[in-house]
């Protein structure tokens, strides 16, 4: 039993670590702003919450994981809300989801 | 002096060099406030240092441990910190009144501007 | 392992210290010096110090990075190109300056030695003795609040200087010039108002655990002041400026740091009055360890008191001074309402959304 919760929060940790590497490869790779965002809000709702069920694992029923799962619920809350607050900036400043910009500052149509 | 005694040491005075870097070649007010924070955390990344213990662990009395980290170079650091956001707020506030009564943040424009008084 | 995680967050910290040097963005190079500020807490806390850690999140990452955008809404966005400046001097000085403390370097104690001498004088004292005679776990809290007192009082007053600096250089102007009426209707089910208004209250009422549970675990004061102040900037920043000024009366929150540190001094006052030196607690109750409790727990109530007020004064202070600002063309926050607080797509109502 203690071999079965080690493997699966390895799992988990490492599944999460994947998430994080995927989401940074996107936020270099994607075209333009608005999908940047949605890479990096990919780090912040899969990456974070994987990482921390694999430590709820390891510490057991113990006060920690209370407090991890109250991280948990904390961080679904307010990421989201940072990448609505960060689109919101973007369309406020004048930036148009219609048209995609390259990283070097070519307009596509 | 080998460098894996020492890694933390050297590493930090870099970071270091880089903060004092920053604050003597660029022009720009609000960067080299910047880079003063850089140097100072820098600092604080040295005396930390100093006080780790191998295989200790967080100054915090518990019955599983015996070992324990140097509470000293933290109490002092601590201070350090809260010192350092005093001096960045009353510096910005300087930065502030700067632009108020200059018109820009640049230094050789201040200079010049003061100079052809 | 350790040190392979050490290496790495060194490597981060100097890639985002480099990128802070040429980064000719200003916003840019604040978030990365919000950046900055948490991989340097992360490091703390693998050397064994979260106290310092969860300080320098609060401070460095948090309230650090708020005066800079708001000093950055009053003045430029991008830093001008340096004139043909020659960077050779700098560069010089530097390397010599480095070589010379890296070869200073080669003296002090291998990198987690037991038996440096700064582990040898007072350090084990404190660890070995604050048990029996404080009897309160958090080791640094103890040192911080009671064998250290003075350093923190002395501390606490450079906080309220600070204040009184800002004060004095930006916040004595009485009626903002040009100030504008709020314009649009609030729209209620905003995103931002939703979870700004579910997250504040969970953010006060941890800082009040930060508080009072600083002597369990790593917390304290300086922290909780920090974090209180943080949750009424969030509040601030989402709801504007005029609501927030309304939660703490400004002839309340004028007069507040000075509170706290008269709760601080007075501690010292009253063991004075009652037979011992001054900040020496023992003088407060009869039980050795009861007495040092009350002297810390009033101490910290002092701490954290000035501390919320003065970084929620600054703040203040500095919203209120770019407020009704004409936008020329250095500034150029795109914002276009002459509003200047930099946070306009945040503080703004839902009838200004695109």
């Amino acid at each position: 039993m203690p071999l079965l919760i080690d493997l699966l929060s390895w799992a988990l940790i490492l599944v999460g670590g994947a998430f994080g590497v995927i989401g940074g490869i996107g936020l270099l790779r994607l075209p333009e702003f608005f999908s940047r965002i949605h890479a990096a809000s990919i780090t912040d709702s899969m990456c974070a919450p994987c990482i921390i069920a694999g430590l709820m694992l390891q510490s057991g029923l113990t006060l920690v994981t209370v407090k991890l799962a109250f991280l948990v619920v904390f961080l679904f809350l307010t990421s989201p809300t940072a990448s609505h607050a960060l689109a919101k900036a973007a369309l406020h400043g004048g930036m148009d989801p219609g048209r995609t910009r390259r990283l070097d500052g070519e307009a596509e149509g | 002096m080998s460098f894996f005694e020492h890694y933390n040491y050297h590493l930090a005075i870099v970071l270091a060099m880089i903060g004092l870097y920053t604050m003597i070649s660029r022009t720009n007010l609000v960067k080299k406030v910047a880079g003063l924070n850089i140097f100072q955390v820098s600092v604080f990344i040295l005396f930390i240092s100093l006080g780790v213990i191998e295989d200790g662990t967080v100054p915090i009395l518990s019955p599983d441990h015996e070992v324990y980290s140097n509470p000293l170079p933290h109490v002092l650091i601590l201070t350090a910190i809260v010192v350092g956001v005093a001096t960045t707020a009353v510096a910005l506030a300087l930065v502030v009144r700067i632009r108020e009564a200059y018109g820009t943040v640049e230094e050789d424009r201040v200079h010049e501007q003061d100079d052809a008084l | 392992m350790d040190t392979v995680v050490d290496i790495l967050l060194l490597a981060f910290l100097a890639i985002c210290a480099i990128s802070i040097l040429r980064l000719r963005d200003l916003f840019a190079m604040t978030m990365m010096f919000g950046l900055f500020s948490l991989i340097s807490a992360g490091l703390f806390t693998t050397m064994d110090a979260p106290d310092v850690a969860f300080t320098e999140a609060a401070v460095g990452a948090g309230i650090s990075t708020i005066l800079i955008l708001a000093t950055l809404a009053q003045t430029s966005r991008r830093e001008q190109a340096t004139p043909a400046r020659s960077k050779l001097v700098p560069l010089a000085v530097v390397w010599v300056t480095g070589a010379v403390l890296i070869y200073g370097t080669a003296d002090l104690p291998a990198f987690g030695d037991p038996e440096a001498p700064v582990h040898n004088h007072v350090g084990p004292h404190y660890i070995q003795e604050s048990g029996k005679e404080i009897g309160i776990p958090n080791v640094v809290a103890s040192v911080l609040a009671s064998y250290r007192g003075y350093d923190t009082l002395g501390e606490v007053v450079v906080v309220f200087a600070a204040v009184v600096g800002v004060m004095s250089l930006l916040g004595l102007r009485r009626r903002p010039p040009g100030l504008r009426p709020a314009r649009g209707k609030p729209d209620p089910n905003d995103v931002l108002k939703v979870i700004a208004t579910m997250v504040v209250p969970v953010i006060l009422l941890f800082a009040l655990y930060v508080q009072f549970h600083g002597e369990y675990s790593p917390g304290g004061g300086f922290q909780a002041g920090v974090i209180f102040a943080a949750a009424i900037i969030l509040y601030a920043l989402v709801f504007g400026l005029d609501k927030a000024r309304q939660v703490i009366p400004p002839k309340v929150l004028n007069r507040l740091p000075a509170v706290g540190v008269l709760i601080y001094g007075g501690v010292g006052v009253v063991t004075l009055l009652l037979g011992g030196n001054f900040l020496e607690y023992y003088a407060l109750a009869e039980d050795a360890k009861t007495a040092q409790h009350m002297g810390i727990l009033f101490i910290e109530i002092g701490v954290g008191v000035t501390v919320a007020s003065v970084m929620l004064l600054i703040y203040f202070i500095f919203s209120e001074r770019g407020r009704g600002k004409r936008p020329d063309e250095e500034n150029s926050d795109g914002d276009g309402d002459g509003d200047g607080d930099g946070e306009g797509a945040v503080s703004r109502d839902a009838g200004g959304t695109a």
